[in-house]
């Protein structure tokens, strides 16, 4: 199982989260959303941008809601909100927008 | 590699109350939930992969947890087919497919069991329905020993009290011992002896996750609120999912704790080493990983020198630490034996609001129409409070006390009647969506029932696992995602704290 990124075969496991963390790209999170049927636009971007940012610091995506106050005072309220994020990430900021940022998949009963 | 759920149609509402389905046979036979990887099952003590004699390992395995565990045997030695518990899995109700009636899905091990331990089907096993142990029977296994929530509510309707969740968790036992372990719980577990919860939260982020929700109760109250962490010599530790520090609505449930905390005037402490109330090492069966990950708490409460353990809103942790945590980890002689040991988040507050010590303006509530989704775990595995039925009554009390709109669905759907939310018992896991949304269907219908008869449109659950499953299948059936609530949401919603700045004030 692995995406083409430009003829370069990226592992991922059974739910297309990438093995190797080190392998995340900018080409390769396109790739990610072309397979889950996201278009990447400013927003989508920001998101996956903080995401990364948040994980580099702490190893582990963020609760939800202390993604959803980061962009709500990066872009707006209009954006930072949790109805938005699901039309941003319709399978949830959380997991989808992990999948793209190259983070493991948030494990637990969320 | 498209959302796991989005290749299904959306289930139709049954007419309530909820109807029997015609059976359709092998209608979920293709459902798999993904394999655990060796490390995962190494990490928990088990073979990485399929052991060469993995026939002979699992006989034996079945025979050692027959002798150990004796309710285990009758269970499968007592069953008449009777046919009372066919009708009462919510996997039955929305799969249709007859192996997910209880009945049938003890008959794949029990068959098995009849064949190598009883005198008929060693010899005669076409008259007593005996059968060889093979690889597909193994396969069959996994197949629908992961469509079982192990939520016991067929074990109510079973004459002979036979439980179909000791059943699957000895399944799940068996299939781990031979090397062929589920990823999604495996995973967890092994995660949980590494970080100290399941989510893999580190003590850094756990602390800045929780700074971040004391801003938000400091923005919202004018209240400084806290959530305190690794604090020696609090007096109570609180082990509650880590699911409360990372998803909604969960994380509004773990604000209304501390606002209750904060209120009682009480001194409390998370712990970073034991950030965990979940326990999956029971929906594994095994005996060992359940009393590891129990251990955590127990060594917790003796670093920090508390004198209570309160659990927040978990099910099956409730279950756990009701019924096992004193033969799991106790004895617990060092903690003050004047209160529960342990106690319940929502026992806690019952006693700050009949006390009065709790200020509460209901009204604060009054948008909301609500309804209580009874947690399989608590209902049927648990108590609370000094009175029978305290597991139904006590949330039902909380949740009077902060609003004034309630109404309970149909009598059949909860209490001891109570539907699993579909993602119970290990399976909340996205490669079982399409059985977490057809699961849910009872549930989905009895609410609908209520929506539609009183206006209800809040469902308060006071577990983890029910929280996400809800969230995440409830717009399947048209409600929004937030119609879930945690129970101390609501309650955080009513308390008036001290010194809090109400738009009373500002009037």
């Amino acid at each position: 199982m692995a995406y083409d990124v430009n003829g370069t075969a990226v592992e991922h496991d059974e739910e297309g989260y990438i093995t190797n963390l080190s392998d995340w790209s900018q080409e390769l999170a396109g790739v990610i959303a072309q397979a889950e049927e996201i278009e990447m636009t400013d927003e989508h971007w920001a998101v996956v941008n903080f995401l990364r940012d948040y994980y580099e610091e702490y190893q582990i995506a963020p609760a939800v809601r202390v993604l959803i106050k980061a962009i709500k005072k990066s872009m707006g309220p209009e954006v930072g909100n949790n109805k938005y994020m699901y039309e941003l990430f319709p399978y949830g900021p959380a997991k989808q927008a992990c999948k793209i940022a190259g983070l493991p998949k948030p494990t637990g009963c969320v | 590699m498209a959302p796991l759920d989005d290749k299904k149609d959306v289930p139709m509402f049954s007419d309530y109350p909820q109807q029997i389905p015609k059976i359709e046979c092998g209608a979920s036979l293709d459902t798999d939930t993904f394999k655990a990887y060796p490390e995962h099952n190494e990490a928990l003590g088990f073979p990485g992969e399929l052991l060469p004699n993995w026939k002979e390992v699992a006989i034996a395995k079945m025979g050692e947890l027959a002798k150990k565990n004796r309710a285990f045997q009758v269970y499968l030695d007592a069953c008449v087919k009777c046919g009372a518990c066919t009708d009462k899995c919510q996997y039955f109700l929305g799969t249709s497919d007859p192996k997910n009636m209880p009945v049938a899905r003890q008959d794949l091990l029990r068959s098995v069991y009849r064949r190598y331990f009883t005198f008929a089907g060693k010899y005669f096993p076409w008259l007593v329905g005996a059968r060889d142990l093979t690889k597909e029977v193994l396969d069959e296994w996994y197949t629908y020993y992961h469509q079982c929530s192990q939520c016991r509510r067929c074990a109510v309707a079973c004459p002979y009290g036979i439980d179909t969740a000791e059943i699957s968790m000895a399944a799940r036992e068996i299939l781990d011992s031979v090397g062929v372990g589920q990823k999604y719980c495996n995973e967890i577990i092994a995660k949980l002896k590494k970080t100290g919860n399941n989510l893999g939260l580190n003590p850094k982020a756990l602390r800045a996750t929780l700074e971040d929700m004391e801003e938000d109760l400091l923005d919202e109250t004018g209240v400084e609120v806290k959530i305190p962490l690794d604090v020696k010599g609090a007096d109570i530790l609180l082990i509650t999912p880590s699911a409360d520090f990372f998803a909604e609505p969960h994380i509004e449930g773990l604000m209304g704790y501390a606002k209750v905390f904060h209120s009682a005037g009480v001194s409390w402490t998370l712990s970073s080493y034991a950030s965990e109330a979940a326990n999956f090492g029971m929906f594994i069966g095994s005996y060992e990983n359940m009393r590891e990950v129990s251990w955590r708490i127990r060594q917790a409460a003796k670093d920090l020198g508390v004198k209570r353990i309160i659990f927040g809103e978990c099910g099956h942790a409730w279950r756990v630490a009701y019924s096992f945590l004193n033969t799991l980890a106790g004895p617990f002689d060092f903690l003050d034996q004047n209160y529960p040991i342990p106690q319940h988040i929502l026992e806690f507050t019952l006693d700050e609001i009949e006390s009065g010590r709790l200020k509460i303006d209901k009204s604060r509530n009054d948008e909301h129409v609500v309804t209580f989704h009874d947690s399989c775990n608590v209902a049927r595995g648990s108590a609370m409070g000094d009175k029978e039925g305290g597991q139904f009554d006590v949330p039902r009390a909380v949740l009077k006390a902060v609003c004034n709109n309630f109404h309970d669905m149909e009598r059949d759907t909860i209490r001891e009647n109570t539907f699993c939310c579909g993602g119970g018992g290990g399976l909340l896991t996205d490669d079982l969506m399409d059985l977490r949304i057809k699961g849910a269907k009872p549930r989905m219908t009895a609410l609908k029932q209520v929506a539609d008869e009183h206006g209800v449109n809040k469902m308060v659950a006071i577990c983890a696992i029910c929280k996400t499953q809800f969230a995440k299948v409830m717009p399947k059936y048209g409600f929004d995602m937030d119609t879930i609530q945690s129970a101390h949401q609501l309650v955080a919603n009513a308390v008036i704290l001290d010194g809090q700045e109400t738009e009373d004030d500002a009037e």
